[in-house]
């Protein structure tokens, strides 16, 4: 192993985690703050992606599919938020966890009546196409370090927004005593789909991002619906700062865990045994990961106050 | 309200009663095929290329009406254990078909055997139903599933490349495929590296892989993971300094649709190719093109075929497919037009067949597979020699 695939391997794992951190954030507030399990999540990411790909194949523009990627998913996040989720908060979490589910099936159908099953072609942006050396000797994709520079921008954007606005204000004060904020006059139903839309426009970017790198199909939003759980489980639930913090770590310990086990091995096996063991005992990483964040602190990294 | 429900119910009920009993002498084909999520693309091809066989023939395979059944298993052992369950006991069904995975087929093929049923599989080919384990009513119309690695590994030994990375997920038909590929490939295996099934990000392999110095790289990533792979590979820049070979697994006609140009100069190998110049085959690609808009892919072709061989054999035996040991010889006989070309049963009932490579093109309409030779005539797979028939 040498230093530059080390810092190759540094810089994979920062892009995958920038990734998580965008669907996290989103699923984060919407658990912390309305106590609601989405695992429809994933579906806001699938609208995001086909929306982007359909729209950059008409208009020829990445930026605009992107931003088409984002409001479709954002306006429809808050549609079933209205219709259908707002039902569901009073409800306890198996419940939740049902409905929610029968959203993705919805999605999930609806997705292949309208685009098809088979998986949709969206090339990556001609300018973002190419390689950049940031590493003498590992020409590394510009398309992930422009991920990685999107995902961080967010991450500051939404910092600030938490921090130092109204709405950001509302968001801690609902995360941490809800009825409290509604005894002062705040509508709490309004915040609630302003919050859960700004999360599935998070959800929306995520998928427009994913989609010159990987598959647009149905059901891919339940492949990374599962790590982004584990993320915001490490992290705290309700809390931005514990999504970010928990994604990177996600990122890091699953792309070190892939690229580097199996090299691990080979100093204790055969390389065929080698290469099974390490790619089986890479998949229990994160979960091995998570088990140890919740040994330490039952709660997560950072944990929203009250909640 | 309640009164109406049952109303309906019951209504729905004598429906479903009524609709076998209007072809009483039909040929009844069950059809359990993954239809919805990921994966969806492989079964609906198949079921497409099953549906237009029987549309030509007017409903009728072999001149006997034909009552198709076709049911989801949305890729799901269990779903699909139940319904060849129902199809064998309460649908009574004369003919099993349409599984597309090999877990899957393990899962249920034994049972529909055991139980007198034919099953004709048009695609999954697992190891253990070729070998020991071979059975009189299982006829594979597709391949082994070793075949088409196979020929990649002597492909890529003939080219001469001698390092090779080795990629394919992490369950059974991944470790097949490996095995497959290194039993015709002689030079050295720069790494064997197992993914997760259904991985969505390969940098990491992807940056091991450009470390390790190969000369050339084989992977088989069926489906969503095969377009992702080939994506990110392209991204990354290394597609110039070392090629890519796959099976065709990994270049159907859906995965290039989504893949686009990146995936153009690559190679892959498959006993069927939309360009195979025969006159059934050229028929069958208009027919499919005219019918649903999209060029035939491998998986269609099988579930064509698999039609095909049902409409020979029933036709062979006047219709009475009650009659097994006859209906058996007939099938084993494959007297029908396979879009392929040759194609007949080894003693295992899987295909003797040739195996050609592809390059992947833009023909002009589009990014495609595209005939360039042969890899194997005639090649039968590693197991028939285990199996006593």
């Amino acid at each position: 192993m040498t230093l530059v695939l080390f810092l190759e391997q540094t810089l994979n794992g920062l892009q995958q985690g920038v990734m998580l951190f965008l669907m996290a954030a989103g699923l984060t507030l919407v658990f912390g703050i309305m106590h609601l399990i989405n695992l429809a999540h994933g579906s806001l990411y699938m609208v995001g992606a086909y929306v982007t790909a359909s729209v950059t194949m008409a208009s020829g523009n990445f930026a605009v599919g992107v931003v088409a990627g984002m409001a479709a998913a954002g306006v429809v996040g808050m549609a079933v938020e209205l219709l259908a989720l707002r039902r569901l908060y009073g409800r306890d979490h198996l419940d939740q966890v049902l409905a929610t589910f029968g959203v993705i099936l919805t999605f999930n159908e609806l997705t292949k009546i309208i685009w098809g099953a088979q998986a949709m072609f969206l090339s990556t942006p001609e300018w973002l196409s190419g390689t950049v050396e940031i590493i003498p000797g590992a020409p590394y994709p510009a398309y992930r370090l422009f991920i990685i520079a999107i995902g961080l921008t967010v991450g500051l954007g939404l910092r600030h927004l938490i921090v130092n606005t109204r709405l950001g204000m509302l968001i801690r004060a609902g995360a941490t005593t809800r009825e409290m904020v509604g005894a002062l006059g705040v509508d709490i139903d309004r915040l609630f789909t302003v919050v859960f839309g700004i999360g599935a426009m998070l959800a929306g970017l995520a998928g427009a991002m994913a989609g010159p790198m990987l598959a647009i199909e149905v059901g891919m939003g339940e492949k990374i619906l599962i790590l982004t759980f584990v993320v915001i489980i490490i992290g705290g639930i309700g809390s931005v700062r514990g999504a970010l913090v928990g994604a990177l770590l996600v990122g890091l310990v699953d792309t070190f865990g892939r690229a580097f086990l199996p090299l691990i091995m080979r100093a204790f096996f055969d390389p065929a045994t080698a290469d099974s063991v390490g790619a089986s005992m890479s998949s229990m990483t994160i979960y091995v990961l998570m088990a140890l964040v919740l040994i330490w602190r039952p709660r997560g990294l950072f944990q929203a106050y009250g909640g | 309200m309640k009164r109406i429900h049952t109303l309906a119910a019951a209504a729905l009920f004598s429906f479903a009663a009524a609709a076998p009993s209007f072809a009483a002498d039909a040929v009844k084909i069950g059809m359990i095929t993954t239809l919805s999520g990921g994966g969806a693309s492989l079964g609906i091809d198949i079921r497409d290329g099953f549906e237009l066989a029987l549309k030509q023939k007017g409903g009728k395979l072999g001149g006997v009406a034909t009552e198709l059944n076709i049911v989801d298993d949305a890729r799901k052992v269990e779903n699909a254990k139940q319904i060849a369950t129902r199809m064998i006991k309460q649908d009574d069904v004369d003919v099993v078909t349409g599984i597309v995975w090999s877990n899957l087929a393990m899962a249920v093929v034994p049972s529909v055997t055991r139980a007198g049923k034919i099953y004709i599989s048009p695609n999954a080919g697992p190891s253990a139903l070729a070998g020991k384990n071979c059975h009189a009513n299982y006829f594979n119309v597709a391949w082994q599933n070793d075949n088409l690695h196979e020929a990649m590994g002597q492909y890529v030994n003939d080219k001469g490349f001698k390092n090779v990375y080795l990629m394919a997920p992490n369950y059974p038909a991944g470790k097949d495929a490996l095995a497959g590929f290194k039993r015709f490939y002689k030079g050295n295996v720069s790494a064997e590296v197992y993914t997760k099934l259904g991985q969505v990000d390969y940098a990491a392999e992807i940056a091991n892989l450009r470390a390790a110095k190969p000369d050339a790289v084989f992977f088989f990533l069926p489906g969503g993971m095969g377009v992702n792979f080939v994506k990110q590979y392209a991204q990354s820049g290394m597609s110039k300094a070392v090629p890519l070979f796959g099976p065709a697994f990994s270049f159907d006609e859906g995965i290039l649709k989504a893949v686009g140009a990146a995936a153009i100069g690559t190679f892959n190998t498959s006993q069927y190719s939309h360009d195979l110049d025969n006159a059934t085959n050229k028929a069958f690609v208009a027919a499919f093109t005219q019918a649903y808009g999209r060029k035939p892919s491998l998986y269609a072709s099988q579930g064509y075929d698999a039609a095909m061989l049902l409409d020979g054999a029933i036709a062979q035996v006047g219709g009475n497919v009650k009659d097994t040991d006859k209906f058996r010889a007939a099938l084993k006989a494959a007297d029908f037009a396979s879009v392929r070309g040759a194609f007949k049963f080894g003693n295992n009932h899987h295909p003797v067949q040739d195996i050609f490579v592809r390059e992947v093109v833009n023909d002009g309409e589009g990014v495609t597979n595209k005939l360039v030779g042969k890899v194997f005539s005639a090649h039968a797979d590693a197991y028939a020699a285990d199996c006593k028939m």
